[in-house]
């Protein structure tokens, strides 16, 4: 298990070949005074030429939790595991993994086989465990309105940790539980929040005041999306991504939102 | 107890045509009989032969849902399902729904036919908290034509109206349809429904498909299971053990626990009257119904919460 101590982290999640935002993710993370940048998985999917952002994160010598994505492009499994449940999203999830498959070179692939599933994060003595999905299954969603506080008790309890870091389902929130105990989604910063602001989230997670529980600073980015967009559409990619790109609302992948996510959408 | 030993695992028997044992994993859901038996339809496919004159099982009291939903806490559960029978023909459903909204996320399963504007309008109130409150509504296919001969005459356009009484309040229902037909039909009857569904002015249909499940009434009405349709030993082997329902749900209904939703007709089924114990209770896969289970994964519960082993019907991609 990989042991990081910090006071000041970024952590994001759900980079989905989106090298432009990855770019200005870090460069933020550096503006903010991060001391460490760690992300939860997910290199690949959905944007376009994945080598870049793999090349982005292995040239920083950021540390990388194994997402599903990484998991399926690592051992050449025939999908991504996504967890989708509906006919579109799946048609949508399987072009963009023979897409992202195709164009991830060997190298990046068995570095992506050898991931860790979890990270150890000491955040100035506060136990923090983080991971893709949950602690115990890469491909689970925890969406903030289908959790229950009984559950994320049960998770860091089972971990022996004080907080918990997911990503996964691509929308962040947060949630502090008694005592001193936080669980964040740090969300996706590959795409936006389905919420109509073409910016991407990740997360700032500082140290505990003194019996408290970690703070969570939000941070909202904005990078050169229509550039990405351009980059889709040249790639052959459906318009339906690069139409999320350039709006901020999701097209696809939303059958497995719980109701208050979802209506919460344009689609 | 750690992550490692809260996941479920398979006990296989010597006996290669005996069914294996399933010791459960994490209680993440708990489903609550409301209504035991009754229903206000009488549907040809049922797999409890639910109806308005079976009182096999009870209605569950608010009291003793309280108590339920107070013992999940302290078992970690995610996610409450709500259940009959029809929850609707309980006189005190919105308080339950209430209730247990108050705990956990919290999914309600009804036919539809009884909702009343007073329900919805106050379960619009409560369900403006933390949790989602989702709605499943079943119906059998996209017109009366393909409902009303297993649900009843009018049942198609009492669900429907149903349905937009919910939508008119904000909700999303989902669209829980039965697979009577052929499963080659899938994608066809699929885009049917969710045309009518949009036709109705809901703009974000959600339809949720689930294999037919040959007990019940739908035995005497398909011919139920063959012989060699079982779960034996070896059949686990290398299995996502997270897809079966009974690995990480219990159902309470007023005679007692529950292995599953489904197998409410089975003695073996009841785990006794200690949800603690029963959450732990390790349940061999017998019944022809579990091979349905085992088969099709993740039937009962809402999309999203499991995710299926293979998704993808084109495999391949990385070849």
């Amino acid at each position: 298990m990989i042991r990081i101590s910090a006071r000041r982290v970024a952590i994001f999640g759900g980079v989905y070949s989106n090298h432009l935002a990855l770019e200005a993710t870090l460069a933020d993370a550096a503006a903010a005074g991060a001391d460490e940048a760690i992300c939860l998985g997910d290199l690949g999917a959905f944007g376009p030429h994945p080598d870049r952002a793999c090349e982005i994160v292995r040239q920083a010598g950021i540390a990388v939790v194994q997402g599903n994505y990484d998991h399926s492009l690592g051992h050449g499994l025939p999908d991504c595991r996504c967890g989708y449940t509906d006919p579109r999203d799946n048609r949508f999830a399987a072009l963009s993994y023979r897409y992202t498959y195709a164009r991830t070179a060997p190298t990046h692939r068995a570095w992506m086989r050898d991931l860790p599933p979890a990270i150890r994060l000491s955040l100035d003595g506060c136990e923090t465990l983080l991971c893709h999905g949950s602690p115990r299954r890469a491909n689970e969603f925890l969406w903030e309105s289908s959790t229950s506080d009984a559950f994320l008790a049960w998770l860091l309890d089972t971990s022996d940790a004080a907080a918990l870091c997911v990503s996964h389902t691509g929308l962040p929130w947060t949630r502090e539980l008694p005592p001193g105990r936080r669980v964040v989604n740090v969300g996706a910063i590959g795409r936006p929040a389905n919420d109509g602001d073409p910016r991407v989230v990740y997360a700032i997670l500082t140290a505990a005041p003194e019996g408290g529980a970690p703070g969570v600073e939000w941070r909202r980015v904005a990078y050169d999306h229509s550039a990405l967009a351009s980059e889709m559409r040249e790639e052959g990619l459906p318009e339906e991504f690069a139409e999320t790109i350039e709006t901020g609302w999701w097209t696809t992948c939303l059958e497995v939102l719980p109701q208050k996510e979802r209506a919460r959408g344009r689609y | 107890m750690s992550l490692e030993h809260s996941r479920p695992r398979a006990r296989s028997h010597p006996d290669p045509t005996a069914p294996p044992i399933l010791e459960p994993g994490h209680l993440d859901a708990l489903w609550l009989q409301v209504t035991g038996t009754l229903c206000n339809l009488r549907c040809g496919h049922c797999f409890i032969s639910c109806g308005p004159d079976n009182r096999a099982l009870g209605l569950l009291s608010i009291e003793d849902v309280r108590r339920r939903l107070e013992e999940s806490v302290g078992l970690g559960v995610r996610e409450y399902y709500v259940t009959g029978g029809e929850p609707f023909l309980h006189p005190g459903i919105v308080d339950i729904l209430t209730l247990a909204l108050s705990y956990g996320p919290t999914t309600v399963l009804t036919n539809g036919t009884l909702l009343k504007p007073r329900h919805v309008e106050l379960l619009a109130a409560a369900a403006a908290g933390r949790f989602s409150l989702e709605f499943r509504i079943s119906i059998d296919g996209p017109d009366p034509a393909s409902n009303d001969g297993l649900r009843g005459e009018g049942s198609f356009e009492r669900a429907m109206e149903g349905f937009d009484l919910l939508v008119s309040f904000g909700f999303l229902p989902i669209v829980t349809v039965v697979r009577t037909w052929e499963t080659e039909a899938d994608p066809e009857v699929y885009r049917r429904i969710v045309a009518m569904l949009r036709e109705r002015g809901c703009e974000k249909p959600r339809v949720k498909t689930m294999p037919a499940l040959r007990i019940g009434a739908e035995a005497q009405r398909s011919g139920g299971y063959a012989a060699d349709e079982r779960v034996v030993s070896g059949m686990l082997d290398d299995y996502d053990l997270d897809q079966l329902v009974c690995a990480h749900a219990r159902v309470v209904t007023d005679h007692g626990i529950w292995v599953c939703p489904i197998l409410l007709d089975a003695p073996d089924g009841n785990l006794g009257d200690d949800l603690t114990v029963a959450a732990r209770a390790p349940f061999a896969l017998s019944h022809a119904a579990c091979h349905t289970c085992w088969l099709h994964g993740a039937i009962c519960s809402n999309p999203g919460v499991v995710a299926p082993e293979t998704p993808f019907a084109t495999a391949g991609a990385a070849t």
